[in-house]
């Protein structure tokens, strides 16, 4: 009976571990099967631009298309106009700060520092026309650019400095009349050039994403999904979701992975619970700018040298500036590895104005909060983009200069190259002191890495967190992380003990032999 | 000498020691590579593995303790401190003289006293130590999403440590007790019985195993 039952276990037990060791893992979730074939339906338009008449133009100003437009669709500017691509700022609630209104206004970045006073060139990326450095109306309707993000013609182009006009000589009626749902041309047109280049600000959006493979991004790659922007950034009225925490703060409004993948989208139960901690793109996007470079250091104290009293530039190899006398030195890098920090969804920001407490010599300027004991909070991959720029030491507030203006004389630092007269200038115009002083301090901007995901077989595998030295998360210390951490009293004493172990039964079977030989030599005892 | 060859060691009992020995080596080996100090498998699989096992080893317990409880075995655990120090001496100077063990094996005592002490503190301390350690690694959530929230432990750190700590124990151990193999009636006696079952045991029908004269002239050695 007892020795039945013990083969009986023994078979049991070698089948429970014979299976749970080799049974086939790999079946891909059903799930994934579904998505694929619901990416795969691209909707056709229901309607076809061409053949209506009030489309037929010619149309003299931009203003004249939105107007059309919205003689049709009647309530839809009433949504753009809501939008934040229309205002340029959201109202946030920022913890230990209030209600906040958040936008290129009043907000500060390491790269061209910001849009006061410069608004001209940089309504070439605002979705309306008109805007200057006094202002821009933003209750005018027919101002909203409607093509910029319906075009299918990808010809529709906006002029430089042009307060958000486009190209003058193109012809608008070709373009109203192809008018579609935003595809990746019309959202890439601005995204993946912040900064004023090709992936200069965010690192994994690049104009090699307008036709790409899988193997730089999996969902956009031609020969994959070949999704669009709005496959995610799911919109409805106008109301786009996601966004990004250089300008925002809350915890809402995020375009996420779950609502296609499930919150628990792996086979493998011990990868789904990481999720509880790690979003997504920190174990799928294992690297960012796969194919051109981004900028990761921009330092503002070398600006302004001359040449022979003119501005010059130097390039890399790969026809990267890395030295502008407008704006500085540079450096880029391609193939990345994001930095990871713990973030729950809300941040703080640095805003035009802010003073920054004596000591201090690094501004964070859009602060991630989390931490690991923070319920809500993952660990994401993040861009950290760092310079040196602009310091009023007697406000200790951030300098805005004004960079661009039409003509020398203007105090503008693009022409004049003189930093006192531009910080005047441009804080002038935002109302703000400058004490008539100005030095350089350094600076970190935080852009998570959302875009660019890899193939599943090119994803962080464990060990690159999972192990002792120099791993992805070795400077996120607030938590016991297996392969990582150790207590170093217990792996020292553990060791000590095994080679006491050792030491002890060595000595004593050494003991032991030495003891035998000399009885069987008759030694005596 | 008179010897009776003895079945001691059952069949049930001789597998669950090799399967627990074997389980527990694996465990260490998949164990200290997930923890960093090795690589063999790779962290994945070694992971993967370190949970089978561990799952494994559990179903064996669950199966020893029955069988310890049924057939009354566990009683061959219960310590006693008398001995002990009689066994230390044996360990540390009888044995280099070739003395025979103090106490002698039997089927109603087949542990001595340092045994009795060793596997106690194994079977009551270490083991459900790591067993209770591992099963809160394996089913540490923070936060408990979708689950109890009383449960929410907020770190691994001090689960883990204690699971590590009980590993160097055991290690610890195991290379003590491989030696100790050795030193039955003969280098192999030891290591035969518990493959085969059979031991050749000195044959004293009513004594309760217990060597008199040697204990007697080890604690006359003590007071000299
Ligand atoms: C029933 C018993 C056991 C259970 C349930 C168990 C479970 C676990 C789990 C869940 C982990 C974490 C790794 C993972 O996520 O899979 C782990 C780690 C580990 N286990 Fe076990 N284990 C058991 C027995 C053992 C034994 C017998 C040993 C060694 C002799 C051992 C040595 C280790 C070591 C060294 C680690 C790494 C700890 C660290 O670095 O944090 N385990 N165990």
């Amino acid at each position: 009976m007892k020795r039945i039952a013990g083969i009986l276990t023994i078979v049991a037990l070698t089948v429970l571990v014979a299976y749970t060791m080799f049974a086939p893992r790999s079946a891909p979730p059903s799930h994934m099967t579904e998505l694929r074939a619901r990416m795969k339906q691209k909707p056709p338009p229901t309607v076809d631009h061409a053949l209506f008449p009030q489309l037929q133009g010619p149309f003299e100003r931009p203003q004249d298309v939105a107007g059309t437009c919205i003689s049709c669709h009647n309530h839809r500017h009433t949504e753009v106009m809501q939008s934040n691509h229309w205002n340029w700022e959201r109202e946030e609630y920022i913890v230990g700060r209030g209600v906040v209104y958040i936008g290129k206004k009043n907000a500060m970045n390491n790269f061209c520092i910001g849009a006061m006073g410069n608004e001209q060139s940089c309504a070439k990326c605002h979705i309306g026309f008109g805007m200057d450095d006094e202002g821009f109306s933003y209750t005018d309707a027919t101002n909203i650019d409607c093509l910029i993000c319906h075009d299918q013609t990808d010809t529709y182009a906006k002029a430089s400095e042009a307060g958000g006009a486009p190209e003058p000589s193109l012809d608008l009626g070709i373009i109203a009349r192809s008018v579609g749902r935003p595809d990746r041309d019309n959202c890439g047109v601005c995204h993946f050039y912040g900064g004023g280049g090709n992936n200069v600000k965010h690192g994994d959006l690049d104009e090699a994403m307008f036709a790409t493979t899988r193997d730089v991004d999996v969902h956009m790659g031609a020969d994959g999904m070949d999704m669009t922007c709005i496959d995610c950034h799911v919109t409805e009225n106008h109301n786009i979701a996601g966004k990004l925490y250089s300008l925002s703060s809350m915890n809402r409004n995020r375009a996420t992975c779950e609502p296609c993948h499930t919150e628990l989208p792996h086979e493998d139960e011990i990868l789904n619970e990481h999720t509880l901690k790690v979003a997504c793109q920190t174990c799928h996007i294992p690297v960012y700018a796969k194919v051109n470079a981004t900028k990761t250091h921009w330092n503002w104290s070398t600006a302004g040298k001359l040449e022979d009293g003119q501005p010059y530039h130097v390039e890399d190899e790969n026809g990267n500036h890395t030295y502008l006398s407008i704006k500085g030195s540079f450096t880029w890098g391609t193939n990345l590895e994001p930095e990871y920090q713990w973030f729950n969804g809300t941040a703080s920001h640095y805003l035009l104005g802010d003073t920054v407490p004596a000591g201090s010599d690094l501004i964070v300027l859009n602060e991630l909060h989390g931490s690991y004991a923070d319920e809500d909070s993952k660990i994401i991959p993040v861009k950290v983009h760092r310079a040196v720029q602009p310091f009023d030491p007697g406000t200790r507030m951030l300098i805005m200069p004004r960079l661009y203006a039409e003509a020398v004389g203007d105090s503008a630092f693009w022409k004049d190259f003189d930093w006192v007269k531009a910080a005047e200038a441009g804080m002038g115009h935002a109302g703000l002191p400058f004490s008539g002083d100005y030095e350089f301090i350094k600076t970190e901007m935080n852009w998570p890495v959302n875009h660019m995901v890899a193939t599943k077989e090119n994803t962080v595998q464990c060990t690159e967190c999972h192990t002792r030295e120099d791993g992805r998360l070795a400077k996120l210390t607030d938590f016991y992380l297996p392969g990582r951490d150790y207590s170093p009293l217990v792996e020292n004493g553990g060791v000590a003990l095994l080679l006491l172990s050792f030491l002890g039964v060595l000595i004593h079977a050494g003991v032991r032999i030495g003891a035998s030989r000399r009885r069987k030599n008759g030694g005596a005892r | 000498m008179i010897t009776k060859t003895v079945y001691i060691y059952r069949a049930f009992e001789r597998f669950w020691h090799w399967t627990q020995a074997l389980l527990i080596m694996f465990l260490a080996l998949t164990g200290f590579e997930i923890h960093g100090s090795i690589e063999f498998f790779g962290f994945e699989a070694a992971v993967t593995y370190h949970n089978v096992a561990a799952y494994a080893l559990i179903i064996l317990i669950v199966f020893a303790i029955f069988w310890h409880l049924t057939t009354g075995e566990w009683r061959q655990y219960i310590p006693s401190l008398t001995h002990v120090r009689t066994y230390m001496n044996y360990y540390v100077f009888g044995i280099f003289r070739d003395e025979p063990h103090p106490t002698r094996k039997s089927v109603l005592s087949k542990l001595n006293p340092l045994q009795k002490l060793t596997y106690f503190g194994l079977k009551v301390l270490i083991i459900p130590g790591m067993l209770i350690s591992g099963l809160f690694y394996i089913f540490y959530r923070y936060p408990q999403k979708h689950g109890i929230e009383a449960l929410n432990i907020e770190s691994l750190e001090i689960i883990a440590i204690i699971h590590t700590a009980g590993a160097f124990l055991l290690l610890a151990f195991l290379i003590v007790h491989l030696y100790l193999m050795t030193t039955g009636e003969t280098v192999f006696s030891n290591l035969r019985a518990m493959l085969t079952g059979y031991e050749q045991l000195h044959e004293e029908e009513e004594d309760q195993g217990i060597n008199i004269q040697v204990i007697s002239e080890a604690d006359e050695e003590e007071k000299a």
